[in-house]
């Protein structure tokens, strides 16, 4: 088999990676912080592109775009958190319905159109995937690094100020926070508000990576943004114990998530395989932990303790 | 201090499993009463201090801490006044935070948590090892521990610290030693009551043990029904022994006192 063949592949893998990077660590916030599957993030990821490619097809600065997204996806994880606290729904319940709802609202966005291309040569984008080999900072993995250190220390500062240890508490134990007189229903939905915008912001990056947006393009991306979280922790999570240290292991989580899909359709795996591949690997993944109680309770009955 | 005014609660009213938990219960705290609280099974004593902690809206009834009535304050809001410990020592922790962590969450329970402030400086550290050495668990030298790596003793030592670093209108211990072992229940205990003295607080302790009933604080109450039914003070209470507290009960509630957890030791 051809090894140049993967090798040439890999700067888009890493990429790609450092892209849903981000995406990831909005899956981080509400997964493992606030102790809540959001299913939002499959419409406000997609939002996100939709918004910054419109933006930027208009001629508007891509930061600008870029930040807008980011605000849109604030909005999208207030909707979830209302449905959530005000209106009593369980939260995965919750995020199913905005993530429904924003699939019409992104083609709305996109003027009714299911894609908007963004061509790299008529606008100025942040990152494209066309310079994904170039030996200069014009390639997009120098500023998806930039970007992920930057957004790994503000959070890493957000969540170790007073309001953010009352959000960690939340998460960690509700009638605790109570009694702490934290307002936990806030507290959530600010946590998925905050999820959603850094989700939100990842979709305007990958829009701008890939030069287009799709109404489709986040479908199942709650199952990738686990995965990245997962892979991160069981590989790299005895090297960190710091919460920024976290963060940097779901980037990378993400980045060999891609890495192994690059191998496996250079291996020969279907394209059209890949989502069930994803689903499958994450399932085993997430059974892991029920799997070792097991064992350890078979242990404990053999030894008749 | 506490004024709880006729207080009714019914749980899942117009169905099969309603029931009456509270039916007009009243009490009343002078500021530095520590209450003890015992009844039988289903008496109320836990919805009692649920009530005042805002777990849940009472159906009718007031409640006033200090002055201030919180009867439809929510439960996060009235934290300002209350320290509280669980039965459970999983409930009144975060396990997956430090003891640091948790212990300056209480220090600024019923304060504005600012998201540009440090959750936690170098000083108030100090004064947090300070008060864990109080203890005599060791915990002083496992500040950056996760508290899901305590015992059920010292996590519990831990959340009566966290309810009292914080002075607290009123304390509420809700069995806050039932889930331990004898030797660790009487040291929560003797913990507890030097800090009551300690921080002349204001306490109501629900228990299942008679002899604790009657070895801390200066008030017993009993319970039944979703009703105090018997509330004897600091001169009739040191000349109480078990024997007499069980008369008493059956006396009043014309009913012999069930409850399959209670120890007469």
């Amino acid at each position: 088999m051809e090894l140049v063949k993967l090798f040439n592949a890999f700067p888009g893998a890493i990429s790609q990676g450092l892209v849903w990077g981000l995406m990831a660590i909005g899956v981080y916030i509400t997964y493992r912080i606030l102790d809540v599957a959001d299913l939002t993030v499959d419409g406000s990821m997609a939002t996100g592109g939709a918004v910054a490619a419109v933006m930027i097809t208009s001629g508007i600065d891509p930061w600008v775009a870029v930040l807008c997204a980011f605000l849109v996806g604030l909005l999208a994880g207030l909707m979830t958190g209302l449905f959530h606290t005000a209106m009593g729904i369980p939260a995965i319940l919750s995020g199913i319905l905005t993530q429904l709802a924003l699939y019409s609202i992104n083609l709305r966005i996109m003027g009714g159109k299911a894609n908007t291309a963004v061509n790299v040569s008529k606008y100025h984008v942040l990152i494209t995937s066309r310079n994904v080999r170039a030996l200069s900072l014009e390639n997009p993995i120098c500023l998806l690094l930039v970007l992920t250190a930057v957004l790994i220390l503000a959070l890493h500062f957000f969540f170790g100020t007073e309001y953010g240890c009352a959000l960690r508490a939340t998460g960690a134990n509700q009638n605790m926070a109570r009694a702490q007189g934290i307002n936990t229903r806030f507290g959530t939905v600010v946590g998925l508000m905050l999820s959603n915008g850094i989700v939100s912001f990842s979709g305007a990056m990958l829009t701008q990576y890939q030069g287009f947006a799709d109404v489709q393009m986040a479908r199942g991306a709650i199952v990738i943004g686990l995965a990245a979280v997962i892979i991160g922790e069981v590989v790299f999570g005895k090297l960190f114990r710091s919460f920024w240290g976290k963060l940097i292991c779901v980037s990378l989580g993400a980045v060999i998530y891609y890495l192994v899909m690059q191998i496996v359709l250079w291996l020969g795996l279907n394209t059209n395989d890949l989502k069930m591949l994803t689903a499958l690997v994450v399932a085993v993944f997430l059974a892991v932990p029920y799997w070792k109680g097991l064992a350890v309770q078979k242990k404990i009955r053999k030894r008749g303790v | 201090m506490l004024d709880i005014n006729q207080i009714v609660k019914t749980f899942n009213p117009g169905t099969i499993t309603e029931k009456v938990a509270l039916s007009g219960a009243d009490l009343h705290l002078q500021e530095g009463d520590f209450v003890t609280i015992i009844g039988g099974n289903g008496a109320g004593k836990s919805t009692l201090l649920n009530a005042v902690a805002g777990v849940f809206s009472v159906d009718r009834g007031s409640i006033m801490i200090d002055g201030n009535d919180v009867t439809n304050l929510p439960e996060y809001r009235r934290a300002t006044f209350l320290g509280r410990v669980f039965q459970d020592p999983m409930t009144g922790t975060a396990a997956t935070m430090t003891i640091e962590e948790n212990m300056a969450l209480a220090m600024r329970r019923g304060e504005h948590r600012s998201p540009f402030r440090w959750g936690i400086s170098s000083k108030e550290k100090k004064m947090y090892r300070d008060e864990l050495a109080r203890l005599g668990l060791g915990l002083e030298d496992r500040m950056s521990a996760r508290v899901g790596l305590l015992s059920g003793g010292q996590r519990q030592a831990l959340t009566l610290l966290m309810a009292t670093l914080k002075k607290p209108k009123l304390l509420l211990l809700d069995e806050h030693t039932a889930a331990l072992d004898p030797k660790t229940a009487a040291k929560v205990l003797h913990l507890t009551r030097d800090l009551v003295r300690d921080h002349h607080l204001t306490a109501l302790m629900v228990t299942h043990n008679m002899k604790d009933a009657l070895q801390y604080g200066n008030r017993i109450v009993m319970m039944h029904e979703g009703k105090v039914i018997v509330d004897v003070n600091r001169e009739t209470k040191s000349m109480l022994r078990v024997e007499d507290l069980l008369a008493m009960f059956e006396h009043t509630s014309g009913a012999a006192l069930d409850n399959d957890r209670m120890l007469l030791g």
